[in-house]
């Protein structure tokens, strides 16, 4: 335990030492991986962002009533007598033109343009789940509400949700596409600087091997220079998008002051951060273990 | 310790290195092979360290069948093995300790062990003094002495040495060589191949003659 403890140190104080020695080409290498996965990053924060918008959004369809501006609370309850009595209304609530105002104004944020509102324009409203999501179901009990006495207008409304979900599912799908793609030009650059590592060790490789040194024994340090490589281009991607996504919050925050509200994109969360890092890691390891068994066969002095 | 029995080697394009080759070298015994260049002295070594495997026949070393280790197996038979080559096969990238280190690593000692033992086999070949140099700046009897340092780090039950003092004048060759006799006296078996017939008559041990892949008496 203790000897392998030791060759897991002094393989590690190896790479650290060749690290140092060469920093710029090494900041390189770890700078065009970050790169490199900074675009599957940046929409992966960006598809978490919308997920989370819409994530408030009901997707399940609603159908919403109005009343009249001013209908009076007899003909509130008169529709809510005939909506307990419509078998394809699975619930409803009712909500209150002052609770809908209030609702609004902190949703928005615009408390400037009620102030200058000499009264509530908004009507008192039924909010609608129907038993049935068939389209063809929906609009027929849409004509049902249109009929029901003292009704101004009903809205169906939930397609527009729908395609929501449907774009950030896309938007899932196109960052595992990239990821994927970007990961193989991870382990493309990764197995190319670890190959010219092997190169560069070349002699070493054969004095180690003909004096008794295993395959993992050589293998190792190569092993840490991928998973270095990879950690350092983790963390160079998350910085990439980190400060993009700052530089982007400034004309967000803007843009949402002109229209009294405040919306910023969060940054990327730990569990986002923490498996870019396992993802980049894994891959460098994986890279380097690829280019070294191919290479290791070449030169290896080990019949 | 070391045996051969009819061993053939071949290499691809149909050259015939070793033919039908059988001897012995016992525990505690130092030989020579000599011979002409391309006499197969090199390869005979690499069979015995596992470098090539025989074409035909067995090559036992220490009890194990070496043309049918496992490749997992050969590093393990090769710590056992101390090897002493022409060229040094040093690293110029770091300095003589750390060349010395090297097997100690590969074996996954200790570090204050390592240190110890390394040092000391530095010692043993008089390059305690130089241990921080590159082994660049040293002369060719001193790389030729820290090559010998770093096979015997490890405490080999045998000694493989290919032309030892073949870059060497005659001094320094002599040098070598008291310090191989040296570790014979002390128990390690070695097996040296020279053509300098000359310089290992004075020697003794059993002395193989190769020519054209063949043993002559």
């Amino acid at each position: 335990m203790t000897s392998w403890l030791e060759q897991h140190r002094l393989a590690l104080g190896l790479i650290l030492g060749r690290f140092a020695r060469a920093p710029f080409s090494s900041l390189l290498a770890m700078l065009v991986i970050g790169v490199a996965l900074s675009l599957p990053l940046s929409l992966y924060a960006l598809v978490g962002n919308i997920k989370a918008l819409a994530g408030n959004i009901k997707l399940e369809p609603q159908i919403t009533l109005f009343m009249p501006p001013g209908a009076s609370a007899d003909s509130v309850r008169q529709i809510e007598t005939q909506l307990k009595e419509l078998k394809t209304v699975r619930q409803f609530r009712f909500v209150p033109r002052d609770n809908a105002l209030q609702d609004l104004l902190k949703n928005t944020g615009l408390t400037d343009v009620a102030a200058g509102l000499d009264r509530n324009p908004l009507p008192d409203a039924f909010v609608i789940e129907p038993q049935s999501v068939n389209p063809g179901e929906l609009e027929s009990l849409r004509n049902t509400l249109l009929k029901l006495p003292k009704v101004d207008s009903v809205l169906l409304d939930a397609v527009w949700a729908k395609r929501l979900n449907a774009m950030v599912s896309l938007g899932r799908d196109i960052v595992l596409i990239l990821a994927v793609l970007l990961g193989f030009a991870l382990l493309v650059i990764t197995g190319n600087t670890v190959r010219l590592q092997i190169l560069s060790q070349r002699e070493e490789i054969e004095i180690s091997t003909l004096i008794g040194a295993t395959d993992a024994f050589i293998r190792r340090p190569f092993l840490y220079h991928g998973i270095l490589q990879g950690l350092g281009g983790g963390l160079a991607a998350w910085l990439v998008v980190s400060l993009g996504l700052q530089l982007l919050n400034v004309g967000i925050g803007d843009l949402a002051k002109l229209y009294d509200a405040q919306f910023l994109i969060r940054p990327i969360d730990t569990t986002g951060i923490l498996g870019l890092l396992v993802f980049s890691s894994a891959l460098g390891w994986l890279g380097a273990f690829l280019a070294v068994e191919r290479h290791l066969r070449k030169i290896g002095a080990n019949p | 310790m070391i045996s051969f029995s009819q061993v053939c080697k071949h290499y691809p394009g149909g050259h015939e290195a070793l033919r039908n080759v059988s001897f012995t070298v016992e525990k505690g015994e130092m030989a020579f092979i000599t011979g002409p260049t391309g006499a197969g002295k090199s390869t005979l070594l690499k069979l015995v360290a596992a470098i090539e495997k025989p074409s035909s026949g067995s090559v036992v070393v220490s009890g194990q069948n070496v043309g049918k280790l496992r490749r997992g197996a050969v590093p393990f038979l090769r710590r056992n093995l101390g090897l002493i080559f022409q060229d040094h096969k040093l690293l110029y990238d770091r300095s003589a300790l750390e060349n010395v280190l090297l097997p100690l690593h590969i074996a996954g000692l200790p570090r204050g062990e390592s240190l110890k033992r390394a040092r000391a086999a530095l010692d043993k070949v008089k390059l305690l003094k130089l241990e921080k140099a590159n082994p660049i700046s040293l002369s060719g009897g001193e790389q030729q002495r820290l090559c010998v340092a770093r096979a015997i780090v490890n405490r080999p039950a045998i000694v493989l040495a290919d032309e030892p003092t073949g870059n060497l004048d005659a001094d320094y060759a002599s040098e070598i060589m008291e310090m191989f006799r040296y570790f014979n006296q002390v128990g390690v078996t070695l097996l040296i191949a020279s053509h300098d017939e000359q310089l290992i008559a004075g020697y003794g041990g059993n002395t193989l003659h190769l020519v054209h892949g063949e043993l002559r008496p």
